[in-house]
């Protein structure tokens, strides 16, 4: 029950593991990239939330889940979604509000579900996804699977109850869940220590009596191996853990919010672009050999292809017909 | 057919579904060990075991989200709220979680659960422990709210609550657990949710009313009767899908309507039936529709104020008089 800080040589990473990890952190980035492009352009409406400068801990933590493990996330959930192996394409319709996106564009940005890879949702009242999570382990446990279920949720839910009564569910229950919040210091411009009398997050599983763990949430590796032992810890002995991934949001708290100066120094942002998560891997990478310039090049490219076809599907996908307004509003 | 009383016809629907179908499981506070704040669940923990009569802390938003995500997950969740009352501290679950997850994700998690306690008017027990919680529900798409005045329909609603894809609200009420009737063996009797019941037949006026209003009306039904006035009582049964059909049946019959609800009247179910007649039969009506409903307060504890707080038999008298010499 230790706060970790692990650090891993680059030596021992795998050159597949290495491809796959960069891969999707560089997907997720150009995805939102192009997202954010797209709401310029008014093809995305609404609230928009980007994950940019956390991919570290969305593609570190699902690398170690089973395709048959569940996830489950609050609103800025483009990465986990992607992550988690949901279609680039289909993301970007439901972002555009289009029929073929993942909810038929009933669901938008905040709310997006992908039952074929077990992602339970995309939820937008701070702290309410924290609950269904130790329900969705509940389930688990119910039916004698050893699936887990990760949850991401943001600093910003810690103060709300259903955090502590989650926690405590799951405590009590023994469920198989992962709680991992990323701190990224800014309840939207409420910084932690203006939320949180206690700011270690991960101290909070002391009171629980479970196992917790801080981790440097901009390094992919380091996510990995606090997450994989959580993920053992809850399919072995059915024990919940709460991790606290220490990463920073580089763009605002959503695109109505740009600038995001007014509660954070542009000195601190700056700082902290020092340590993205991407070009701390990418140098890891190359200075131990484990891959060229060519060879990340080629993913570059790759990634780029796919995300200029996810806004080419999605431009083309049709907006939802007007009958499905009142459709499916009951299970028949 | 045998006789029962109305909480031995829920833990009966409970027993049996609970036999019927491994997926069902009951989580709340107290119904295990306790068996139950009102007793509903009284023997079950015994008969199913802990796997699947689940005690929570008091933690309503958390258990009640639990059930959200294990419905997600393929289980058919029965939440018990102690009192409905406590379901305000869940409605964020109940309204933004159960009650949206099929249609925001375009139909591929559906919420099959229920969620039922007792509600509504009870004896002395005042403000915040004595109120109707059904308007909190009805309003909501994707939720469907049920209020059975019977034991039988205790049983037979319940059994279709827990057999539906959807979240279900079974509101029950603290005083009717004691009342006794006639309930069908059969384990396949079920009642279909959205169906109105006639409770007595009449040609003069209809009365809508459900829950101890219903029997409130019956009660009137039958002096007005000695005075030459035909009431149809009619108890909607389910309040949201509502079985506008049979409900407007009867007062294109009738040709007047009034509705009893023991809620305070303002947007309540009262307002809502009132105008759906309105649209649907008003060339048929030869009055306009009356509410009798609770005042306009919160409910008192003392006794003779707890007793002006619902509508009183000579109330409801008195209105239907004047709408039927209309």
């Amino acid at each position: 029950m230790a706060q970790t800080k692990t650090i891993t040589p680059a030596t021992k990473i795998d050159a597949d593991l290495a491809r796959r990890l960069l891969s999707q952190m560089l997907l997720s980035r150009r995805f939102e990239e192009k997202a954010a492009e797209m709401y310029a352009l008014g093809k995305i409406g609404g609230f928009l939330h980007l994950y940019i400068g956390q991919e570290a801990v969305g593609v570190g933590a699902t690398s170690v889940l089973r395709a048959d493990d569940y996830a489950i996330s609050a609103y800025r959930e483009h990465g986990h979604c992607l992550a988690k192996g949901s279609d680039p394409r289909r993301v970007m319709a439901e972002l555009f509000g289009r029929r073929d996106g993942l909810s038929k564009g009933k669901g938008g940005s905040m709310h997006l579900f992908d039952k074929s890879k077990n992602f339970l949702g995309g939820h937008a009242i701070v702290g309410a996804h924290l609950p269904i999570a130790a329900g969705a382990a509940f389930a688990i446990k119910y039916q004698g699977g050893d699936q887990v279920v990760l949850c991401y949720f943001g600093d910003g839910a810690v103060p709300q109850g259903e955090f502590h009564e989650s926690l405590n569910l799951a405590a009590l229950w023994k469920l198989p869940v992962i709680y991992i919040c990323e701190n990224n210091r800014y309840a939207m411009g409420t910084a932690i220590h203006r939320a949180l009398a206690q700011t270690e997050i991960w101290r909070y599983a002391e009171t629980y009596g479970i196992a917790g763990e801080a981790v440097d949430g901009m390094d992919v590796l380091a996510v990995r191996e606090v997450v994989a032992r959580a993920v053992e810890r809850a399919r072995r002995e059915q024990a919940p853990s709460l991790l606290e991934a220490r990463t920073y949001r580089f763009r605002g708290h959503s695109m109505r919010d740009p600038s995001a100066a007014v509660y954070r120094t542009k000195e601190e942002v700056g700082r902290e672009k020092e340590r993205d998560p991407i070009k701390l891997f990418r140098e890891r990478c190359l200075k131990g050999g484990v891959l060229t310039e060519a060879e990340i090049r080629t993913l570059e490219k790759e990634v780029n292809d796919l995300v200029d076809e996810a806004v080419a599907f999605a431009d083309a996908s049709p907006e939802p017909p007007l009958e499905w307004l009142t459709a499916e509003v009951y299970k028949e | 057919m045998a006789v029962m009383t109305y909480r031995e016809a829920l833990n009966l629907a409970l027993r049996e579904e609970m036999h019927r179908d491994p997926r069902v499981f009951l989580i709340g506070e107290e119904i295990g060990l306790y068996d139950g704040a009102y007793k509903v669940t009284q023997g079950l923990l015994k008969e199913f075991g802990e796997r699947r009569v689940v005690d929570t802390p008091i933690c309503e938003s958390g258990f009640t989200g639990v059930a959200v995500g294990a419905a997600m997950l393929g289980l058919r969740p029965v939440v018990e709220m102690m009192t409905f009352n406590f379901s305000i501290l869940a409605l964020d679950q109940i309204v933004n979680s159960a009650a949206k997850l099929y249609y925001m994700s375009g139909g591929q998690y559906s919420v099959p659960m229920v969620i039922r306690g007792p509600g509504g008017p009870a004896h002395q027990l005042a403000a915040q422990h004595s109120q109707s919680m059904e308007v909190y529900f009805y309003h909501v798409p994707g939720l469907k709210v049920v209020r059975p005045s019977t034991p039988r329909d205790a049983k037979g609603l319940l059994k279709s609550a827990i057999r539906d894809d959807n979240p279900v609200i079974f509101i029950e009420a603290e005083t009717l657990y004691g009342i006794k009737g006639e309930v069908p063996d059969d384990p396949e009797f079920t009642i279909p949710l959205g169906k109105a019941e006639i409770r007595r037949e009449g040609t003069d006026v209809t009365v809508f009313a459900y829950m101890g209003m219903m029997y409130r009306a019956l009660e009137v039904a039958e002096e007005l009767a000695k005075e030459g006035i035909s009431c149809e009582v009619v108890d909607p049964r389910t309040l949201r899908p509502m079985d506008i059909e049979t409900m407007i049946g009867s007062v294109r019959k009738t040709h007047r309507a009034v509705v009893v609800e023991a809620g305070a009247g303002f947007a309540g179910m009262g307002s809502e039936i009132a105008a759906f007649v309105t649209e649907n039969a008003f060339d048929d009506l030869d009055a306009p529709v009356e509410r009798i409903t609770g005042a306009n307060a919160p409910m008192p504890y003392a006794k003779n104020l707890e007793q002006a707080k619902t509508p009183s038999k000579e109330k409801i008298i008195a209105t239907i008089r004047r709408v039927c010499s209309a």
